[in-house]
């Protein structure tokens, strides 16, 4: 498939990625399918919701089916902002231990806060690299280990072993 | 022929960079490319320019109001720069940041000014950029 992916029998996370801007879609996707992840890009926090099925219609397919293991979402979206998508995902008790991460191109701090507290597992500033892409997969992957042996969960920006895992490329 | 068209791509793409042109995003793009994905950074970058066009565009219409929306300015902008900043357009990238300042502070001179300077950048970029995605 390509350089650096994982080996067979390995699992393959599934990230929701929501951006309105199709040239970033089309990058984080790039990013995601080298770090061995499977993909599905959404263009608004709208169909990102009608996606996870906490948009209106409960019914249709079984949740299981389509396992979300990671969203990343961009924070300024015409519609529903990031950071409303957020809320919307930590509200429900179906979704909430989905780990989500924002993107945004405006490091403020009053912004990084605000998402920190809604529950964001980590804040990305754009453009996003391979490195952090690959930090935050190793990171959940990781975490889904723990979750198996019954540890709990922590934050990224809280883990020291996340600092020291980035990629050479 | 094969080294000398090598050659080309290398002092094309240099002097994209000393000129300040291009910044290390785009160096993050080619690193993605593979064998599966030869050409993702012209798809990329085609890409930006097709739906550049119409914040252009529509920048274009909304500079010719009167009083401006500095508000509407400043997100068609935020849109435009995002983007650039996506492929590593970095001149254009501080045509923007400037264009913002001046939104923020209601002048609309400065405004139609620096669009006129970010249109000149943004059609040479694409200059260089078709040439550069010619060479095979």
């Amino acid at each position: 498939m390509g350089r650096d992916c994982c080996s067979s029998g390995a699992q393959e996370l599934h990230v929701l990625a929501v951006d309105d801007s199709h040239v970033d879609r089309k990058v984080i996707e790039k990013l995601l399918k080298i770090s061995c992840c499977k993909v599905t890009a959404v263009e608004s926090g709208r169909r990102a919701l009608q996606y996870l099925g906490l948009d209106g219609d409960k019914s249709s397919v079984g949740f299981d089916e389509l396992k979300v293991n990671l969203i990343m979402t961009d924070y300024s979206m015409p519609g529903m902002t990031g950071y409303e998508l957020l809320k919307e995902i930590k509200g429900s008790s179906r979704l909430r231990g989905i780990p989500v991460v924002i993107m945004s191109s405006e490091n403020m701090l009053a912004r990084i806060d605000r998402c920190m507290e809604e529950g964001a597992d980590e804040f990305l500033v754009k453009p996003v690299k391979l490195s952090d892409v690959k930090r935050l997969t190793n990171f959940i992957l990781r975490g889904d280990e723990a979750n198996q042996m019954g540890s709990s969960k922590r934050k990224l920006w809280d883990d020291p072993c996340s600092w020291f895992t980035t990629s050479c490329s | 022929m094969e080294r000398n068209l090598h050659k080309q791509l290398g002092n094309m793409k240099k002097s994209l960079f000393d000129q300040g042109y291009l910044d290390e995003q785009f160096i993050q793009l080619e690193e993605l490319q593979d064998e599966a994905n030869p050409n993702f950074v012209e798809e990329v970058v085609t890409l930006y320019y097709r739906d550049s066009a119409r914040l252009i565009q529509n920048i274009e219409q909304t500079l010719e109001n009167n009083p401006l929306d500095f508000a509407k300015l400043d997100n068609y902008m935020h849109q435009f720069k995002g983007s650039s900043c996506s492929i590593g357009a970095k001149k254009l990238k501080n045509e923007c940041t400037q264009f913002r300042e001046h939104c923020k502070t209601g002048n609309g001179d400065g405004c139609k000014r620096t669009f006129q300077q970010l249109k000149k950048e943004y059609a040479a970029l694409k200059k260089k950029l078709e040439h550069y995605f010619q060479v095979p």
